[in-house]
């Protein structure tokens, strides 16, 4: 069963009297332990796509299954659980809460989902030193470099044990070094524990680490397979 | 919720001056109130205190058909022989103190003026005048048979110049309706620091203003004074007799109690607006960290945080912020507080001129704030800055994390 089906999806914006269609009919199966990138040049509809898997939004029309559950027309409270409970986020900007530590940070889904004390705590060091971050566990964001900043964000996407990682533009704001380095973090977390990792890109730097690559332009799939350089350097 | 409070906590951090001056003015405001709360309450009680030991005395024995705003004369208004019936209530265990009164009005001549005056006919032997011998500032007390001195206050000496010692003519309207003109002598001069009182009151022995009134031996009342006020319906009930009426200090400062009453309704109105006030102050400030932490709230939402616990997130930090606010409200005006209830505020003569009917005001108001006053005001600061804040708290709940992820744009 794949971890996410897409059929048919069409998602349509209005702004003020115009209406514009940023996915015009878009199906899609994602399999578990998949390193799967959308590309496609901006306004292509992929980071909409992403957030339609990620259950951020809901689709105009069409259906889109997350662990064989049709999620298209969830309330915003059931949405809300399947995030928790299923999905890792990764942003561009690196959406850490700047009051909390790195720590906190990844903390939080866990504290959403209610788990034990113990747990907690040995599992969120264990991701922050999976992403080489457990000497800077006490830090607060803006201790961080733009790097740690996001590697904190990759452990906090993991927290929960998702089936699923959606990851919009993650090295978009990073050098070179630091987005190979998050990168290879993610590529290693995905072989490690067989999580499905989905990024939405156009950096070429991130493209070459996917397996399968689905290119979107204006709103519909243009091709669909294996990547180039399959399985990384 | 222990992750709630925590980034709740720790926003109130983020723009510590914002929060700080939020706070300040819901701390402003609720130090206003007190000060508001302990004057008006405080400005009761004394009014009530003066209307008893003035104008009612806890009790009073009086004709059926005697008007005290009159001060008839005529017999038929009077009490027939209130020694007797003084000494009577006197043996009742829970009166402190009785003895006659005898009101009169009159004018008072000095140099080329005249001034309206009440004359207060009374024992100067009883424990029922306290409140005058304790307020005298110059001369000597009044003896039972002085047959030529009068008390006059400190207010209308100050006012017409009169000193101990000097002579003044007053016109006193008698029983059978004539008006009597006779010389006296100041004996003193008293004070109730009360300048309204003051001005208009004169003493006299009771038997001196018996003769000059020709009310023989009678008296307008029984001026009854109680070890606890609180026994005086259960004294007036068993002092009731076909003869006379017996009125309670409830029932002769209904005005002032009554206006007790209205000023409550009327302090949580302005409760209302000046709470109002302040906590539109709080609500723009939650409303700027609302839209301020957009993002943030749109990645609390990706990674699982429903609407309601984003909603609870705001409403603590709210809550927080009037935690402080009405802390530093608390000490701001429980200083203030505490400085006019020990010092009181001194308003002088200009009272005298701006009393109202009815309503005794002293020359000074002490504040009083009593714990019910302070705990109402302490609920209605934080009912009023939650319900405000619920605003901002679901603006924050309801938005939609796509746009919430994007700074609020679609």
């Amino acid at each position: 069963m794949p971890v996410a089906r897409v059929e048919s999806v069409t998602r349509d914006y209005a702004i003020g009297d115009f209406k514009t269609q940023a996915l015009r009919g878009v199906s899609l199966e994602i399999e578990k332990g998949e390193f799967l990138t959308l590309v496609g040049p901006s306004g292509s509809g992929k980071t909409t796509l992403l957030q339609l898997i990620g259950c951020l939004d809901q689709p105009t029309s069409g259906k889109i299954w997350i662990n064989g559950q049709d999620v298209s027309r969830l309330s915003r409270n059931q949405r809300a659980e399947i995030r928790q409970s299923t999905i890792g986020f990764i942003f561009q900007f690196y959406a850490l809460i700047p009051t909390l530590s790195a720590y906190e940070n990844v903390e939080m889904p866990l504290l959403l989902g209610r788990v034990g004390a113990s747990e907690r705590r040995e599992r969120v060091m264990h991701l922050l030193e999976a992403v080489g971050l457990a000497d800077r566990a006490d830090h607060r964001p803006d201790q961080l470099s733009g790097g740690e900043q996001q590697r904190t964000a990759v452990a906090r996407a993991l927290a929960t044990n998702p089936t699923m990682v959606l990851a919009d533009e993650p090295t978009a704001n990073l050098d070179t070094a630091n987005g190979q380095q998050v990168m290879e973090i993610m590529m290693r977390l995905n072989q490690e524990t067989g999580v499905t990792f989905v990024f939405a890109t156009h950096d070429p730097r991130v493209i070459k680490y996917a397996r399968r690559v689905v290119t979107l332009r204006d709103g519909l799939v243009v091709s669909n397979g294996d990547a180039p350089n399959a399985g990384g350097e | 919720m222990k992750e709630l409070l925590k980034i709740a906590y720790r926003g109130l951090g983020r723009n510590r001056r914002r929060t700080l001056l939020s706070a300040l003015a819901l701390g402003l405001g609720v130090a206003l109130l007190l000060m508001m709360a302990a004057f008006v309450e405080g400005e009761m009680r004394g009014s009530l205190e003066l209307g008893i030991r003035l104008e009612s005395g806890h009790l009073q024995v009086r004709a059926r058909d005697y008007d005290s705003s009159k001060a008839s004369l005529a017999w038929e208004d009077l009490v027939q022989s209130p020694d007797v019936i003084a000494a009577q209530v006197a043996k009742l265990a829970p009166v402190r103190a009785a003895a006659p009164r005898l009101y009169a009005s009159g004018i008072l001549l000095a140099g080329d003026e005249s001034l309206g005056v009440r004359i207060v006919g009374l024992d100067p032997d009883s424990a029922t005048t306290g409140i005058y011998r304790e307020g005298l500032r110059g001369g000597a007390w009044l003896a039972a048979d002085d047959r030529e001195g009068v008390l006059i206050g400190e207010a209308l000496a100050a006012k017409r110049n009169l000193n101990v010692g000097d002579r003044i003519t007053l016109l006193v309207n008698t029983s059978n309706g004539d008006v009597d003109e006779q010389r006296f002598v100041i004996r003193g001069i008293y004070t109730t620091n009360t300048p309204s009182y003051d001005q208009s009151n004169i003493l006299m022995p009771l038997a001196k203003a018996q003769a000059i009134s020709q009310a023989g031996n009678r008296a307008s009342l029984i001026w009854v004074m109680l070890d606890d006020m609180f026994q005086a319906e259960a004294v007036a009930a068993a002092l009731t007799s076909s003869q006379y009426e017996v009125k309670t200090w409830e029932q002769l400062n209904e005005f002032v109690l009554s206006i007790e009453s209205y000023s409550g309704a009327m302090m949580a109105v302005f409760y209302l607006i000046v709470l109002g006030i302040t906590a539109t102050v709080v609500v723009n400030a939650m409303v700027m960290a609302v839209f301020e932490r957009t993002r943030e709230i749109g990645v609390l939402a990706a990674i699982g945080m429903k609407g309601r616990r984003i909603m609870a997130l705001f409403l603590i930090e709210s809550f927080l912020l009037a935690v402080i606010g009405v802390a530093m409200g608390l000490v701001l005006g429980g200083i203030i507080v505490y400085w006019v209830s020990t010092r009181g505020v001194y308003l002088g003569d200009l009272v005298a001129d701006m009393g109202v009917t009815g309503l005794l005001m002293g020359d000074r108001i002490y504040g009083y704030l009593t714990a019910q006053d302070a705990t109402m005001l302490v609920i209605a600061a934080f009912a009023v800055t939650m319900l405000a804040s619920l605003y901002p708290a679901m603006l924050a709940a309801h938005m939609e994390p796509v746009q919430a992820l994007h700074g609020g744009e679609a």
